[in-house]
């Protein structure tokens, strides 16, 4: 039974939202208006799981990570390519479209045969990219006539593509219109804008979709090139995460990259240089809020201060309905219906992000109140109490973060792409306790560097409001 | 309902023999306040949900959006816990806690470890009954909502178009009015009004207390006396129907809204398991909607987004499970250099081609292949079951529906689907709106920060 889970207005829009969508039935591609979305999605997936992940490598050198659970019929699969946006080079759009073209011809089969073939078994194809990663999943059944028939569409999704003209002509339009659409959100301009001011000339800095400009340039050539570099076995995980037995697991595996060829692990990423001074950036923008973004790179998927940082965001603003920001924006003054912060580790450090939203008319004493608590945090840093009360909200949730199939599997794609130790999941609470307040003050002075904070605003500017 | 025959002889699909239907267990206390618990023993978490029957669908004109300016309000504080320690009780427990506000219902949420779940029953419980409404929380509160109101609506072009259309296609039924509430009413509640508004509908013989997890259905039902059990019933006075007139003629209406893109929003009146005089039609126009847009495979993605490329997205969605009767919406964002008008001759061909010619087997198959599985993908999340049980015992139709659903939609024949296509698609019970995008002027302004 299909209930629509967005016809309802929550509390908080962040943490109520995502939470929702998140269990919401998974259709195939992710829709086409969240392109952007995404990224902030994927890449703030602070991950782990208390479960055993078993892992090996298959023949062609492609790294398994392999959870059993049992007690429902079926089993999540995907397969992580280090081929997402920031292998773009100057080609914006590449990855995310090379991604998205993958399902509309395999083999002898065009999109409507490889749609009628997953839809006919009841199974949920998806491929698409984030900035680090693209990623081809599958959630099927896993009685073997129906798994046997989703898995051959997607092994052959994976080994043959067609990526034929019309195609791709029409995807690309696509993600054209898509692109444009999202000009009439000041919250998308303001993420675009933000990565952009972070990042300058790394990798980072583009939007995951692209941009019209790069878009409109691609040739269907460009994207059978990116393909042939970036998905081989070499350069791909493979996370299996449901009920198949591990002798399953393995021949599931090996068939999923059989077709590809061994080829070489993507080279690293550049390093990211930290801007060399603040700067703060205003988009007029005919809109009744003024959307405020705040930050600067912070920390790699594998920095040690990790959990430092971790409990301390959660203390400033990473903690839902309880933080300091929620409580001096929100819950003090009205400002905002939504303020938080967070650090979104990625192979490279990836951005820490305070933000909010509010009327334009108090833009300047909101940006005031979340300056403020921000500097005054770095300042001085948790009290115990509060460190406390966040150990005890971290500790104490700890089974729900993997309590789905699905949240497991995308904790487990974590741990594997950005190659965690695999007793990562164990580990965590522990390391969780270890923190302490003079940890989290010395990582955070060290990270956030107030001088070099980068503030984007997008809305209606004093001047231009009635 | 037997659905291992289900599985096999009707879908020829084969039977998930050892998967045994998990139940529902239900009780009700002396006060009125129905338990619904569901056991999943996977992972060692539950979630607990609090329905109210109340929504904006229940709220008179000059108030709209009261129920969800309640529900902010709920996290204010009683008389036992002060603003803000509700909140801060759930998190020290390691809860993940939220609510959520739709046209039928109210509902709040705790998600925690099953051994703490006395501790969400006891502030549910309290606020349940002794809600502590004071002026300057909601003088805050309302400059919250109104910035949420911002976000989700007066800054997103789709969301207005959506508010326009449906104030236009009804005529009196309260499913006329956003959720979250006209922006005058939004200003001018005041604190005798939410008192008022929680006083009619919050008690414990008007809600539904739902827990799916990693429970036994008798210690909840003793955790649920202990907490629940001594609070007192209130006289619910029934709601009157406010059904909607039948509509005569097709609504037509522009929308200009800063926007990229221009888009076509389109609504037929139709019946929902509640107000159907015949069930199967309702079923029939699930499946119909799943002919449409049930994945990449469906007909508008065939036909519109690939086939004649007329469209970059195009959708059909219809809830069967409101209260009252609802709008089957067909949605669609032309391709570069196509129409809004050329799109709704395309989408009434498709409902045209629906009206005329059955449809096939195949595609009857992938719809219930495809319901099929779902049913067990749904069973990974338990806040999607509890959900799914909230609502379907909110509305009144009972948690048993959800039960009923697979049986039901493979029953489901070519002939229906084309009958009520005829019946219920018809030309007179539609509304459409337009949206035409307005030029968005921007500048961009960058300097080296003080």
């Amino acid at each position: 039974m299909r209930i629509r889970l967005l016809k309802y207005v929550g509390r908080v829009s962040y943490s109520g939202a995502r939470h929702i969508e998140a269990k919401d039935k998974a259709v195939t591609r992710s829709g086409f208006f969240y392109l952007f979305g995404l990224i902030l999605l994927a890449a703030s997936q602070y991950a782990n799981a208390a479960a055993k992940i078993d892992h090996w490598q298959t023949p062609q050198g492609s790294r398994v990570y392999y959870v059993r659970t049992e007690g429902l019929p079926m089993v999540d699969i995907q397969v992580v390519f280090d081929a997402g946006s920031a292998r773009d080079g100057q080609q914006f759009g590449l990855a995310s479209l090379t991604a998205g073209l993958l399902d509309t011809g395999a083999g002898k089969w065009n999109a409507d045969d490889i749609a009628q073939r997953f839809e006919s078994v009841g199974a949920n194809f998806g491929a698409g990219s984030t900035i680090d990663t693209a990623t081809v999943s599958l959630r099927t059944l896993t009685d073997k006539p129906l798994f046997d028939k989703a898995l051959e569409t997607m092994q052959t999704i994976l080994a043959k593509p067609a990526f034929n003209e019309a195609d791709f002509k029409r995807e690309k339009n696509r993600t054209l219109a898509g692109l444009k659409q999202q000009e009439e959100s000041p919250g998308v301009l303001g993420s675009i804008a933000f990565y952009n001011t972070l990042y300058g000339t790394h990798p980072y800095a583009h939007p995951d979709p692209g941009v019209i400009k790069t878009v409109s340039a691609l040739k269907v050539a460009d994207l059978r090139r990116f393909y042939q570099n970036y998905y081989v076995a070499a350069n791909a995980i493979i996370v299996i995460v449901g009920d198949l037995t591990k002798e399953q697991a393995e021949q599931t595996a090996e068939k999923l990259v059989a077709g590809l060829p061994v080829g070489k692990k993507a080279d690293s990423l550049p390093d990211v240089a930290m801007p060399l001074k603040a700067t703060q950036q205003h988009i007029e923008f005919p809109s009744t809020q003024t959307h405020v973004l705040v930050g600067l790179p912070g920390i790699a998927r594998k920095d040690p201060d990790f959990f430092s940082l971790y409990v301390g965001n959660h203390i400033l603003g990473g903690g839902g309905l309880v933080s300091k920001l929620f409580n001096e924006v929100r819950e003090k003054r009205g400002l905002a219906y939504g303020a938080s912060s967070a650090f979104m580790p990625m192979m490279k450090p990836g951005p820490f992000l305070v933000s909010l939203q509010t009327r334009n008319d108090q833009t300047a004493e909101a940006l005031q109140v979340l300056n403020k608590t921000l500097a005054d945090y770095i300042a001085q840093g948790p009290t115990e109490a509060e460190l406390v009360a966040a150990k005890k909200n971290i500790t104490g949730g700890f089974a729900m973060r993997f309590d789905t199939n699905k949240k497991l599997a995308g904790y487990v794609a974590m741990i594997g792409f950005y190659d965690m130790p695999l007793d990562y999941l164990d580990a965590f609470q522990q390391k969780i306790e270890q923190v302490t307040v003079a940890s989290i003050a010395d990582a955070l002075k060290r990270h956030v560097n107030l001088q070099l904070l980068q503030t984007v605003t997008v809305g209606k500017s004093e001047k231009n409001v009635k | 309902m037997n659905h291992r025959l289900l599985y096999t002889a009707l879908l020829c699909l084969p039977a998930f023999a050892g998967h045994a239907e998990t139940k529902v267990f239900e009780h009700t206390l002396a006060n009125g306040l129905k338990i619904l618990v569901k056991e999943d023993h996977r992972s060692p978490v539950a979630v607990s949900q609090v329905w109210y029957k109340v929504g904006s669908s229940y709220e008179p004109g000059g108030i709209t959006g009261i129920s969800h300016m309640l529900e902010h309000m709920m996290f204010k504080g009683t008389d036992k816990h002060a603003q803000g320690e509700f909140s801060r009780i759930i998190a020290e427990n390691g809860g993940d806690e939220n609510a959520f506000t739709g046209q039928d219902y109210t509902a709040y949420f705790q998600t925690m470890e099953a051994s703490r779940l006395a501790v969400s029953f006891e502030l549910e419980a309290d606020r349940m009954r002794n809600l502590h409404l004071l002026p300057e929380e909601l003088k805050k509160e309302l400059q919250v909502v109104t910035e949420e109101r911002r976000m989700r609506t007066d800054d997103n072009p789709q969301a207005k178009m959506q508010e326009q259309f449906m104030s236009v296609a009804y005529s009196n039924s309260a499913y006329k009015h956003p959720i979250i509430g006209w922006p005058a009413d939004i200003a001018n509640y005041t604190v005798e009004d939410i008192q008022a508004w929680y006083q009619r509908w919050y008690a414990p013989n008007n809600a539904t207390l739902v827990v799916v997890g990693d429970v036994q259905p008798t210690t909840v039902f003793e955790l649920a006396e202990k907490y629940f059990g001594a609070l007192k019933p209130s006289d619910i006075k029934p709601l009157k129907p406010q059904t909607e007139i039948e509509q005569l003629g097709v609504r037509k209406m522009t929308v200009k809204v800063p926007a990229k893109l221009p888009s076509i929003l389109m609504g037929y009146k139709v019946p929902v398991l509640k107000t159907a005089a015949n069930e199967w039609e309702v079923y029939a126009l699930e499946v119909l909607a799943g002919v449409l847009d049930g994945g990449n495979g469906a007909r508008l993605s065939k036909e519109l987004v690939r086939g004649k490329q007329i469209a970059v997205s195009a959708n059909a969605g219809y809830e069967m499970t409101s209260r009252m009767s609802d709008l089957f919406e067909l949605e669609a964002t032309p391709a570069a250099g196509k129409t809004v008008l050329e799109l709704e001759a395309a989408l009434k061909n498709e409902v045209k081609k629906l009206q005329q010619t059955l449809i096939t087997t195949d595609e009857l198959q992938r719809i219930k292949a495809q319901v099929l599985a779902s049913d067990i993908y749904q069973k990974d999340s338990n806040f999607y079951q509890a959900m799914q049980i909230g609502t379907l015992e909110t509305v009144g139709l009972g948690w048993q529906k959800a039960d009923e659903y697979v049986a039901k939609i493979n029953q489901v024949t070519a002939e229906q689907v084309r009958e009520v296509a005829q019946k219920y698609l018809v030309e007179d019970h539609l509304s459409i709106a337009y949206l035409e995008p307005q030029t968005i002027n921007t500048s961009t302004e960058k300097k080296e920060a003080k």
